[in-house]
C-alpha cells in the first residue's frame, strides 16, 4: 500500500472541508473497496478522510413514505432494521446479500453508491426503487446518479449523506451470484411504486447499473413471473467474462426478473 | 506516522504506525500476536478475522488507525483465561474441525460471531444457515463437513 | 489395553496450538536483523529482456540490494531442475528448457522474475520493485496446447523444437488397436482435464539466514519436505552444501502439492541473505500465488474403449497432450506418465491398454503436481468413459463396471502396475445400499414435480500411493529413491520421541503416528513426541505428498518400532531373569508372561542408559532408525456416487448427496481419515463445478484472485456421507493404503456424470459451472426442437 495520511471526520463539514485541502484525498466508508484496492496499489490517495464515524450519518428513520439511510449505516444495520424491514422489506434482503458478515460489519450504503461497482448490488435497489441520493451539496435522483461503470454525478469532493427511498407497493430483489466472487453476476430489482413499475438490473450489464424498460412495461401490465417470460434483453448490451457469456446473462436477467416478482 | 490505541485481548496497547498500517500487521507485526493469519489480498478468505467492538471484521480490510479507541479480541483472546479454551475452541478440536489450522483462528472468530448474532436476534442457527454465513471464510483442507459440526455443537456450549 | 492404538478416534495432540492462534507458520518468524525481499515479475507472457535498471530502486529509502539474474548465475547458482527423467518413444531424452530462479536473456511467463529487491521493510521492498525499471521486447506468446504445437508457434525454449518436451507411450499399441478394431461396440470421448490452482490457504514463504561466522545457512519455508528441498538446494543449486544448510518446515497451512518444490524465491532469498549479510523474508501474496505457485492438471485427451458382444472392455486406447507450463517443475514430467498412464487400467480387467502422451511448453505458470497427481487425471477419464459407454450400450453404469472389475489379485495390468487387494464389487455395493440407489427413481420424479433435473453418477477410482520401490522408480527416471526413515528415541524417563522423515501439514501425524506407538507399547499418546520438519532434528526424509505417509512413513517407524521393542525385550529379560519370548509389554510394564515378575517402562528405559545391569555385549542406549523402501505401491480404491438435482432455468447445481466408500487398507485414526476424504472430495466438487485457473491466448491469467478463481466454500458443498470397506494392503507390516488424495481423485467424474445424467447431454466440461450447465441444455432443447 503506498503512503496516505488518515482523518476521522467528526462531521459532514468537517469532512469535506478536510477533503478540500488534501492533495488527492479520498473519503474513506468502510473501506470494504478502498482498502483492497488500495492494497493491490490501484489506488494511491494522498489522504482519507474517514467518514464511517460520523454519528449524523448513521441514522435509518422512516417518514411518511420515505425511508432515509444515512451514508456511513452498514450493510448490516440495514440488514437488520426492523423499520427497513418492515418499510421495504426487499431492501434489507439485499442489504443481507452483499458479500459476508464481515463485510456487512463495515462497509456503508455511501461507498457503495459513490463506487458504483457494475457489479454491486445496491445501485440495483436506489434505481430499481427510485431513491433519491442526497449529498452535501444537493438531491439527485438515482435515475441521474449512477451514469456508468464505476461513474457517478457526483462532483469532486462531494459527498453522499444519505440516501432516501419512497416506500414502494411491492418490490422484490434477486441476485445470482457471480459463484467466484459472489458478486451480482446478474441482479434485479423490480418494484411497483407509486411512479409505475421500475426493473433495475445490475452485474450483467456492459455500462453498469441500467433499466430495463421491456421487463416494466410487461411487468406493468401483468406483475407476475410469468409475464418476464419471452421478455428479451438484448446481448449486446451484456457483459461477458469467464463466468459467463453474454446471451447467459441475458437469460438470467429474464429468470432473475420472474424471481424478484416471486420475491414481493 | 500517527499513535494508534486501543485494547487488544483486554490489554491497553498504543504504537506509533504510519498510517496507511493495516490491522492485521498491526495485530501481527508491531502487537506479535500471530495467530491472526493473511490468506489473500482481495479480502475473501476470512483467515484474518477478529473482533472489533464485538463485531466480525476482516482485519485485512481495515486500518489500525480506523480502530482507534477500539475494544479488539483476537484468537488468543476468546478463551475467558490463559488456562481455558472457549467452548468454540473446544468444539473445533473435539469435532475435528481443522487440518493444517491455518484458516482456524478466523473460522473460530467467525463462528463465535454468527452465534452471538443469531442468538441476539433469537434466530435458530441451522446448518444451511451456518454454511451461508461461512460465505467470507475459506478452507482448502476440511470440506467444511466438521467445521459445520464444530460450530453447531460450539454454538450449543456457547452460554 | 490403551484406548489410543490404532483404529481409535483420537483427537488430535496438535490441535491445541491451532485453536488457540499459537501455532508457528514460516510468516510468524522473525530474525534479528531482517530484511524483506520483493520481486520484480514479467507482466509479459514472453518476451526478451534487453535491460534492467535499478538505480533509481537502489537510491531508495531502505533499500539494501536490487539484485539480478545476471549476479545470479555469475555465483553459479544453478538452474531449476525437473527431477524425473522421461524418455521419448524414438529414445530420446526429454527436453529440459534452462530455469534461472531470476531470468537473465528472455521471460517466459508473467510472473517471471527477473531481479529482487531487498529492504528493511515489506513496503519499502515493494516500493522499490515498482521503481525497477525493465525493459521488455514482447514476444508473441502461448498458453495453451493447442497453440503450441501449431506450426510457427513461438518458440519457447530452444532445445525444445515444436515446444515439445517428450512424446511418451506406455502399453501394447498393436495389440490394443487390434482389439479395439474387433470391438462389437466403441465410445470415443475427447476429455480435458481443466487446469487448477492448489491453493492452500498458507501462501507460501521463506525466511533465509546466513550466518557468516559458520559459512551457515538457515531456511525456514512452507515446504511439504524439507530434506528434499535441503538436497536440492545444494545438490543442483548449489546455494550450500548440505551440511552447511538447515531447512526447518515449521507448522506448514496445507499443501496439496504445491509446496513440494523448491522454487525460484526459496533459492534467492538463501542466495541474497548471503549476498546482504541479512536475514531475507519473503512471503507471497494471493496474487503472487496464483502467478508462481505451479499449476495441476491441463490434460487433453482423446480417447476410445472397446467392448466384446458381452460387454467386456477388449482394449482401451488413449492419447494425451499435457500442458506442463512455461519450465519443467520438479515432478512435472511423472505427473502425465508414470503417476497417470499407469492407471488407466482402472479397476477393470483390460487385456490391452495403450497410451501415448506428448507435453508442450507453453507461456504459462509451471504444472506440476497437485492433490492426486496424474491419478485424478486418469480416474476421470477412465469412470467418464464407463458411465459413457453405459448409456451407449444402454447397461447401468454400475453393473457394467461390477462385470468387468478386477477380481484376482495380485492383478496384473497392461500399464506397469500390479494389483495387491481390492474388494471393487464390495465397495460398491456398500456405496450402493449407503446412497440408496434403488430409491433414485422416485427421487428424480419428485424433483421434476419441483421443476428440478435429478442425476446421479458413480465413479470407481483406483490410485497408487506410496510411490516405490525405489530402484523401481529409479529405472523409470526418478531421480531420488521414494524410501522413508525414521529414529525412535526412548529417553531414560521412558518417554519416547519419534523423528520422522514425513512431514506433516494439516494431516496429524503428531497424532497417527503417536497412535502407532501407542499400540505398540500400550503407551499414552502423551508420553510420545513427534518430530519432523527439521533437517538438524531428523536424519532424513522423502517428506508428505503421493499420499505415502502412512503406507511408507509409517512403515519406517514400525521397523524402527521392531528394533526397540527387541532390545526393550531383552533387557528385561535379562534383569528379570526371564526367556525373551516371554516377555510382553502392557499396562505401562514390561512383564514376564503368567507371572507376576515386571518392570515399568520407564525403568527398562533407565535400565538402557545407566547400563549398569544391560546384556552382555550389548551397547547401551534405546534409541532405533530404520529406513522403509516399500515393495510395491499401495492400491487405494473407492466407489463414489453423486447425486445432483440441476435447476434448468439458470443451470445451477446442488449437490444432494455425495456417498463415498474406500478401501484404505488399514486404518489408524478414522476421525483423521474421514477428514482426509472430506478434504478431497471438496476439493474434487471445486475442480468438477468451480475451479478454472484460465489464461487467455496472450497468458494473461485472467483467474489470477478470488474474485475470479472460485474456491469451494461452505454453502457449494454438502455433507459427505463416508464410509470403509476395506481390504489389508499385502505389501506393508501395517496393511495400509493411503488415504490423503483418495477424496481428490475419485470425486469428480461422479459429479459430472451426475450433472450429465440430470440434463441429458454429456457434451460438458470440467468445470461445470452454471454457465456451462446451461448452455449444454440449450444444446438439448436445440436437439429437441430440431426433431
Ligand atoms: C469480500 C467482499 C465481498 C463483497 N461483496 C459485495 C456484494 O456482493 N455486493 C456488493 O454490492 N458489494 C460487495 N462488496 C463491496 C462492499 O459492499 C463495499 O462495502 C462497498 O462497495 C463500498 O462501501 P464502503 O463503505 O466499504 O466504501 P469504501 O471502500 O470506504 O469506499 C468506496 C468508494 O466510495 C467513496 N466513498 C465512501 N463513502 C463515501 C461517501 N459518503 N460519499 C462519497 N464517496 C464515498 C470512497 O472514496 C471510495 O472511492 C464486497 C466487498 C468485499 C470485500
Ligand atoms: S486475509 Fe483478510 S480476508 Fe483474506
Ligand atoms: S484447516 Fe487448512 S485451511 Fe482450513
Amino acid at each position: 500500500m503506498y503512503d496516505t495520511t488518515y482523518y476521522r471526520a467528526s462531521s459532514v463539514s468537517d469532512a469535506t472541508s478536510k477533503l478540500a485541502g488534501t492533495e488527492d484525498g479520498k473519503f474513506l466508508g468502510g473501506g470494504q473497496t478502498l482498502i483492497p484496492t488500495m492494497k493491490q496499489r490501484l489506488a494511491a490517495p494522498s489522504d482519507l478522510v474517514d467518514v464511517s464515524g460520523i454519528d449524523a450519518l448513521k441514522n435509518i428513520s422512516v417518514e411518511g413514505d420515505t425511508v432515509t439511510i444515512g451514508a456511513a449505516c452498514t450493510h448490516a444495520q440495514v440488514a437488520g432494521s426492523s423499520e427497513v424491514a418492515e418499510a421495504i422489506p426487499a431492501l434489507a434482503s439485499l442489504a443481507n446479500g452483499i458479500g459476508d458478515p464481515a463485510v456487512r460489519a463495515r462497509g456503508t450504503i455511501g461507498g457503495s453508491i459513490a463506487n458504483n461497482d457494475p457489479a454491486a448490488d445496491y445501485p440495483a435497489g436506489c434505481l430499481g426503487l427510485g431513491a433519491t441520493i442526497v449529498t452535501d451539496a444537493r438531491e439527485i435522483p438515482a435515475d441521474e446518479f449512477f451514469v456508468g461503470m464505476f461513474e457517478t454525478a457526483l462532483d469532486e469532493g462531494e459527498m453522499v449523506t444519505a440516501v432516501k427511498f419512497p416506500k414502494a407497493t411491492k418490490a422484490g430483489y434477486a441476485k445470482f451470484p457471480n459463484p467466484a466472487s459472489r458478486y451480482a453476476m446478474v441482479g434485479v430489482l423490480a418494484a411497483q411504486t407509486a411512479n409505475g413499475v421500475r426493473v433495475a438490473v445490475t452485474g450483467a450489464g456492459n455500462d453498469g447499473v441500467f433499466r430495463h424498460a421491456a421487463l416494466e412495461e410487461a411487468l406493468g401490465a401483468n406483475w407476475s413471473a410469468d409475464a418476464t417470460q419471452g421478455v428479451s434483453t438484448d446481448e449486446g448490451d451484456m457483459l461477458a467474462d469467464i463466468h459467463g457469456s453474454a446471451e447467459y446473462r441475458a437469460h438470467l436477467v429474464g429468470v432473475m426478473a420472474g424471481r424478484a416478482v416471486d420475491n414481493s | 506516522m500517527t499513535k494508534v490505541s486501543m485494547t487488544v485481548n483486554g490489554k491497553a496497547r498504543s504504537v506509533e504506525v504510519p498510517d496507511n498500517t493495516l490491522l492485521v500487521d498491526y495485530i501481527r507485526e508491531n502487537l506479535r500476536l500471530t495467530g491472526t493469519h493473511v490468506g489473500c489480498d482481495t479480502s475473501q478468505c476470512g483467515a484474518c478475522v477478529v473482533h472489533v467492538d464485538g463485531q466480525a471484521v476482516k482485519s485485512c480490510t481495515m486500518l489500525a488507525a480506523a480502530a482507534e479507541g477500539a475494544e479488539v479480541t483476537t484468537i488468543e483472546g476468546v478463551a475467558a483465561s490463559k488456562d481455558d479454551l472457549h467452548p468454540m475452541q473446544v468444539a473445533f478440536k473435539e469435532n475435528h474441525g481443522l487440518q493444517c489450522g491455518f484458516c482456524t483462528p478466523g473460522m473460530i472468530m467467525a463462528a463465535t460471531d454468527m452465534v452471538s448474532r443469531y442468538k441476539a436476534a433469537g434466530k435458530t442457527l441451522d446448518e444451511p444457515a451456518i454454511r451461508e454465513e461461512l460465505e467470507g471464510n475459506i478452507c482448502r483442507c476440511t470440506g467444511y463437513h466438521n467445521i459445520v459440526k464444530a460450530i453447531a455443537d460450539g454454538a450449543s456450549k456457547m452460554a | 489395553m490403551t484406548d489410543q492404538g490404532i483404529g481409535a478416534r483420537v483427537l488430535r495432540k496438535e490441535d491445541k496450538r491451532f485453536i488457540t492462534g499459537k501455532g508457528k507458520y514460516t510468516d510468524d518468524i522473525v530474525q534479528p536483523n531482517q530484511a524483506y525481499a520483493a520481486f520484480v515479475r514479467s507482466p509479459h507472457a514472453h518476451a526478451n529482456v534487453k535491460s534492467i535498471d535499478a538505480s533509481a530502486a537502489e537510491a531508495m529509502d531502505g533499500v539494501e540490494a536490487v539484485l539480478n539474474g545476471h549476479q545470479l548465475t555469475g555465483d553459479a547458482i544453478g538452474n531449476i531442475i525437473c527431477g524425473w527423467g522421461i524418455t521419448s518413444k524414438d529414445g530420446s531424452p526429454m527436453n529440459m528448457g534452462a530455469w534461472s530462479a531470476l531470468a537473465t536473456e528472455k521471460v517466459r511467463y508473467v510472473g517471471d522474475a527477473v531481479a529482487v529487491v531487498i529492504a528493511d521493510s515489506k513496503a519499502q521492498a515493494q516500493a522499490a520493485a515498482e521503481a525497477v525499471m525493465v525493459e521488455y521486447e514482447v514476444l508473441p506468446a502461448t498458453s495453451n496446447v493447442r497453440d503450441s504445437m501449431k506450426e510457427g508457434a513461438p518458440q519457447i525454449h530452444e532445445n525444445a523444437p515444436g515446444n515439445q518436451i517428450f512424446d511418451w507411450e506406455i502399453g501394447n499399441k498393436d495389440e490394443t488397436d487390434a482389439a479395439l478394431a474387433s470391438a462389437h461396440h466403441t465410445t470415443t470421448m475427447d476429455i480435458t482435464n481443466n487446469r487448477l490452482s492448489p491453493n492452500p490457504m498458507e501462501p507460501r514463504s521463506a525466511v533465509a539466514t546466513f550466518d557468516e561466522s559458520e559459512d551457515h545457512y538457515t531456511l525456514y519455508t512452507t515446504s511439504q519436505n524439507p530434506h528434499v528441498a535441503r538436497l536440492v538446494l545444494s545438490a543442483f543449486y548449489n546455494v550450500a552444501p548440505e551440511h552447511k544448510l538447515r531447512v526447518i518446515a515449521p507448522d506448514v497451512g496445507g499443501g496439496f502439492g504445491a509446496k513440494i518444490y523448491i522454487y525460484p524465491e526459496e533459492i534467492v532469498c538463501l542466495w541474497a541473505s548471503m549476498k546482504t549479510n541479512r536475514s531475507v523474508k519473503w512471503t507471497s501474496t494471493r496474487s503472487e500465488a496464483f502467478l508462481t505457485d505451479a499449476h495441476g492438471r491441463d490434460h487433453v485427451s482423446t480417447a476410445t474403449m472397446g467392448f466384446d458382444a458381452d460387454n467386456n472392455i477388449v482394449g482401451f486406447k488413449i492419447n494425451t497432450k499435457a500442458n506442463l507450463g512455461a519450465y519443467m517443475s520438479l515432478f512435472s514430467s511423472s505427473v502425465p506418465t508414470y503417476l497417470y498412464a499407469t492407471l488407466l487400467s482402472g479397476q477393470y480387467n483390460i487385456a490391452n491398454v495403450y497410451c501415448d502422451v506428448q507435453t508442450y511448453y507453453t507461456n504459462t505458470v509451471p504444472v506440476d503436481a497437485y492433490r492426486g497427481a496424474g491419478r485424478p487425471e486418469a480416474s476421470y477419464l477412465v469412470e467418464r468413459m464407463m458411465e459413457t459407454a453405459a448409456r451407449e450400450l444402454g447397461v447401468d453404469p454400475g453393473e457394467l463396471r461390477r462385470q468387468n472389475f478386477v477380481r484376482e489379485f495380485p492383478h496384473q495390468t497392461p500399464v506397469i502396475m500390479a494389483y495387491d487387494s481390492g474388494d471393487f464389487a464390495g465397495n460398491l455395493d456398500q456405496a450402493k445400499a449407503a446412497a440408496d440407489v434403488a430409491g433414485f427413481a422416485a427421487r428424480k420424479e419428485e424433483a421434476a414435480k419441483r421443476g428440478k433435473l435429478r442425476g446421479m453418477g458413480y465413479s470407481n477410482y483406483i490410485e497408487a500411493c506410496g510411490i516405490a520401490p525405489s530402484a523401481a522408480v529409479g529405472s523409470l527416471g526418478a531421480g531420488v529413491g521414494l524410501w522413508e526413515s525414521a529414529e525412535v528415541r526412548v529417553n531414560p524417563v521412558g518417554t519416547i520421541e519419534i523423528l520422522t522423515g514425513s512431514h506433516s501439514h494439516g494431516q496429524g501425524h503428531e497424532t497417527t503416528f503417536a497412535q502407532l506407538v501407542s499400540e505398540r507399547f500400550d503407551l499414552p499418546t502423551e508420553n510420545i513426541q513427534i518430530v519432523h520438519g527439521d533437517t538438524d532434528k531428523v536424519q532424513f526424509g522423502m517428506g508428505t505428498y503421493g499420499s505415502r505417509s502412512g503406507a511408507v512413513g509409517m512403515s519406517a517407524i514400525s521397523k524402527a518400532l521392531d528394533k526397540v521393542e527387541a532390545k526393550v525385550k531383552k533387557i528385561a529379560a535379562h534383569v528379570l531373569e526371564a526367556a525373551e519370548d516371554d516377555i510382553v509389554i502392557e499396562g505401562g510394564e514390561v512383564k514376564v508372561k503368567g507371572t507376576d515378575k515386571a518392570m515399568g517402562w520407564h525403568e527398562v528405559g533407565l535400565s538402557a542408559y545407566t547400563a549398569h545391569n544391560l546384556p552382555e555385549g550389548m551397547e547401551p542406549g534405546l534409541k532405533e532408525g530404520a529406513f522403509y523402501d516399500p515393495t510395491n505401491f499401495t492400491f487405494p480404491a473407492g466407489c463414489y456416487i453423486c447425486e445432483v438435482e440441476v435447476d434448468p432455468q439458470t443451470g445451477v447445481t446442488e449437490i444432494v448427496q455425495f456417498t463415498a466408500s474406500d478401501d484404505f487398507g488399514t486404518i489408524i485414526n478414522p476421525m483423521i481419515v474421514e477428514g482426509q476424504v472430506h478434504g478431497g472430495i471438496a476439493q474434487g466438487i471445486g475442480q468438477a463445478m468451480l475451479e478454472h485457473a484460465v489464461y487467455d491466448d496472450d497468458g494473461q491469467l485472467l483467474s489470477g484472485s478470488y474474485m475470479d478463481y472460485c474456491m469451494p466454500r461452505a454453502d457449494d458443498v454438502p455433507n459427505y456421507t463416508v464410509s470403509h470397506h476395506s481390504t489389508t494392503c499385502p505389501g506393508n507390516p501395517l496393511g495400509m493404503k493411503g488415504c490423503g488424495e483418495a477424496g481428490a481423485i475419485g470425486s469428480p467424474p461422479a459429479v459430472i456424470n451426475a450433472i450429465t445424467d440430470a440434463i441429458g447431454n454429456n457434451n460438458l466440461s470440467m468445470p461445470a459451472t452454471p454457465s456451462r450447465v446451461w448452455a449444454a441444455l440449450q444444446q438439448v432443447s436445440a436437439a429437441q426442437a430440431a426433431e
